[in-house]
């Protein structure tokens, strides 16, 4: 069985889906993605699906449980490349992928991860600021 | 009039794989548009895995048509599995006894501009599609 190979560049995965999978490779690659994301601790990971002519139900099915997954994990996903034939056709089959996030193109997904990261980031900060402020005022003894 | 239709074995994961394939080979040599290739082996690649899945295995048929004003392609997807008892409930968006997403059969139907299915309970089923070129 052939697998999709997951690369790690910098705080991101980059998967590139240069293959028609049969069923079982896409759970492969589900599986080895939520094994990566642990393993590397990446927070960010970026799906180039630009190779793909056709997204069944099955695949559409499939990023979508890794998008779920890498939730849990505290990773974000994006889909970059999806081409527009196959972007009408999903809608027409009646899967609009909710919960997906997107991009054009592998840079502009990877700009998008590093954004939300970035606000991320900042929104932990203000959060732990604000406890120190409110320290004092907790009820002690 | 159409010419000799070549069939495909559906056992494995891969014969679905191999499906697609074949699929996409006849819809771009009888010159479907881009998007209709594209709507054409997404069908056949819900249908086929039904016929996987669910009809425990079968057979795929897919053939070029002509007739006489537009030139098409027509795929068979045939197996001998228990059949769809309800073929309403089969076709409701999100319907699925499999845990999938429920889109295969209602959104195949879309996608294509010819859908027939025959199926008895415990019998089988047999679903025959249709796209024409624009
Ligand atoms: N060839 C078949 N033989 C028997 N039952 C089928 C067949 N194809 C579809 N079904 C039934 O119809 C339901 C809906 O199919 P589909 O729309 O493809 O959704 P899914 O594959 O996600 O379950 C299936 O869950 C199954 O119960
Ligand atoms: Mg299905």
């Amino acid at each position: 069985m052939e697998r999709v190979p997951v690369l790690k560049i910098g705080d991101i995965l980059l998967v590139s889906i240069q293959i028609d999978m049969e069923d079982q490779v896409a759970l492969q690659l589900q599986e080895d993605l939520a094994d990566r994301i642990v393993a590397t601790g990446c927070h960010g990971v970026v799906i180039d699906i630009s190779a793909l002519d056709i997204v069944d139900s099955f695949v559409g099915r499939t990023l979508a449980t890794i998008a779920a997954i890498s939730k849990v994990l505290d990773a974000d996903t994006v889909v970059v490349g999806m081409r527009p034939a196959v972007a009408i056709t999903l809608v027409e089959l009646g899967l609009s992928l909710p919960g997906i996030r997107t991009a054009l193109n592998v840079e502009l997904g990877m700009e998008l991860l590093a954004r939300e990261r970035a606000d991320y980031d900042d929104e932990e900060e203000d959060a732990d600021g604000e406890d120190g402020a409110e320290t004092p005022a907790v009820f002690t003894s | 009039m159409s010419e000799q239709g070549q069939r495909i074995e559906v056992v494995t994961d891969q014969d679905v794989v191999r499906v697609r394939q074949l699929v996409r080979t006849l819809a771009v040599a009888v010159k479907l548009s881009l998007v209709d290739q594209t709507k054409i082996v997404t069908a056949a690649s819900e249908l086929a895995r039904n016929t996987l899945v669910y009809g425990g295995g079968g057979w795929v048929e897919a053939t070029s048509v002509d007739n006489g004003r537009r030139k098409g392609i027509r795929i068979v997807f045939a197996d001998q599995g228990p059949g769809i008892a309800d073929l309403d409930l089969a076709f409701t968006d999100g319907y699925t006894t499999g845990g999938g997403l429920g889109l295969g059969l209602s959104g195949a139907r879309r996608l294509v501009d010819e859908f027939d299915i025959v199926t008895a309970v415990g019998e089988g089923t047999t679903i025959t599609v249709t796209k024409w070129c624009r």
